[in-house]
């Protein structure tokens, strides 16, 4: 068994990434730090063990590099492993999807984490612990929690 | 209930494709300034199929015919030169530029930097022979055997044409049995009887 080619990985993973990053970091960076996740990635990649699963690889290195972000415009020390909040910017057209990229944005740090990792990247909420540094339980209930946010902003019409 | 499936497809958006395909460039472009774009890709039309066409740094890799499965070969690609393959048709353009004037009789010689990696030993000497039959004819299996520095390995030869990773570049197709007939083709004999006959017509 070998690693798949590095085209093949952004094939099949490059749509999650992007959702990832547009709910950990908002719309607005999503593609900047899609970009830095893809560029690590590649650095990285002939050293990844080839039975590894790539998708929960990316999210983490996405993870790390929302966070990198994150501090850097808050240009304040955030601790590691914690998603600071993040400002909704601007008006964005009014789609629904734009109108739930930024309720999914505004979401407390965890529930956001959760919600990314879980809903849009399925990973485990053993590894979804790991990332947020939390329990299982408290992950799951975050993500819980966060989908019933969703829910409440975008009214009951919502189609979550 | 909602389900992880069933959130992303609230999600999708048909303006996701076009932001993807734009993000890949963009990754093409920052892998190959960071020397990071070991394999870069593209396919190409030509009359005798689509072929793919790959290069490395050092030059084109490998051209392969439909026949040998596109997937197949970028994915040995993947495993025996790097995994850090794209699809980056630019880095290809050259090679793709000097196929369509060959197609088009403006070329009876390439010009490309090649990288011969994947033929070794007695194969990668009979390559290196194959370029010295001139274009529009044809030589032996066995006098390119006795060139390539051991007469008896007719059959050697045939192997080497057969797995040549360079195929219509490196002119395997100009290699016949010695009583005129064709032999055998990595393209397929269609392939290689409309390679002849290209070069047969002015």
């Amino acid at each position: 068994m070998s690693l798949p080619s590095f085209e093949q990985v952004v094939a099949d993973h490059g749509l999650v990434v992007l959702r990832v990053c547009r709910a950990v970091v908002g719309p607005s960076d999503a593609e900047d730090a899609w970009s830095e996740t893809f560029l690590a990635a590649l650095v990285a990649y002939p050293g990844l063990r080839a039975d590894s699963n790539i998708r929960g690889w990316l999210v983490t290195i996405a993870h790390r590099k929302a966070i990198d972000r994150l501090r850097a415009n808050h240009r304040a020390p955030v601790p590691l492993a914690v998603l600071p909040e993040i400002a909704v910017l601007g008006v964005e057209p009014p789609d629904p999807q734009a109108e739930l990229w930024q309720a999914i944005a505004a979401l407390p740090p965890k529930q956001r984490g959760a919600v990314a990792y879980h809903y849009l990247a399925d990973l485990p909420y053993a590894q979804i612990a790991e990332l947020l540094d939390t329990s299982e339980a408290a992950a799951r209930r975050s993500a819980a929690d966060g989908i019933a946010k969703l829910r409440t902003v975008l009214g009951p019409e919502a189609t979550l | 209930m909602t389900t992880p499936e069933s959130f992303r497809h609230v999600l999708a958006s048909p303006g996701d494709v076009e932001t993807l395909s734009h993000l890949h460039a963009r990754l093409v472009e920052q892998a190959a300034a960071h020397g990071l774009l070991d394999v870069a890709y593209r396919t190409l039309d030509t009359p005798v199929g689509v072929l793919l066409l790959a290069a490395t740094p050092t030059g084109l890799v490998r051209v392969a015919y439909p026949g040998e499965g596109h997937d197949h070969v970028l994915a040995q690609l993947a495993e025996r030169v790097s995994p850090r393959l794209l699809h980056a048709p630019a880095r290809l353009d050259p090679a793709a530029h000097q196929l369509d004037e060959y197609f088009s009789h403006h070329r009876h010689r390439f010009d490309l930097a090649l990288d011969l990696r994947l033929a070794r030993g007695f194969r990668r000497s009979v390559l290196d022979h194959l370029p010295e039959i001139a274009y529009g004819t044809t030589a032996s299996y066995a006098t390119i055997a006795a060139a390539a520095g051991n007469p008896k390995a007719v059959r050697a030869v045939g192997s080497a044409c057969a797995t040549n990773p360079l195929p219509v570049i490196v002119p395997c197709h100009r290699v016949v049995r010695s009583d005129g007939t064709l032999g055998g083709y990595v393209g397929g004999l269609d392939a290689k009887r409309a390679l002849l006959r290209l070069e047969a017509t002015p």
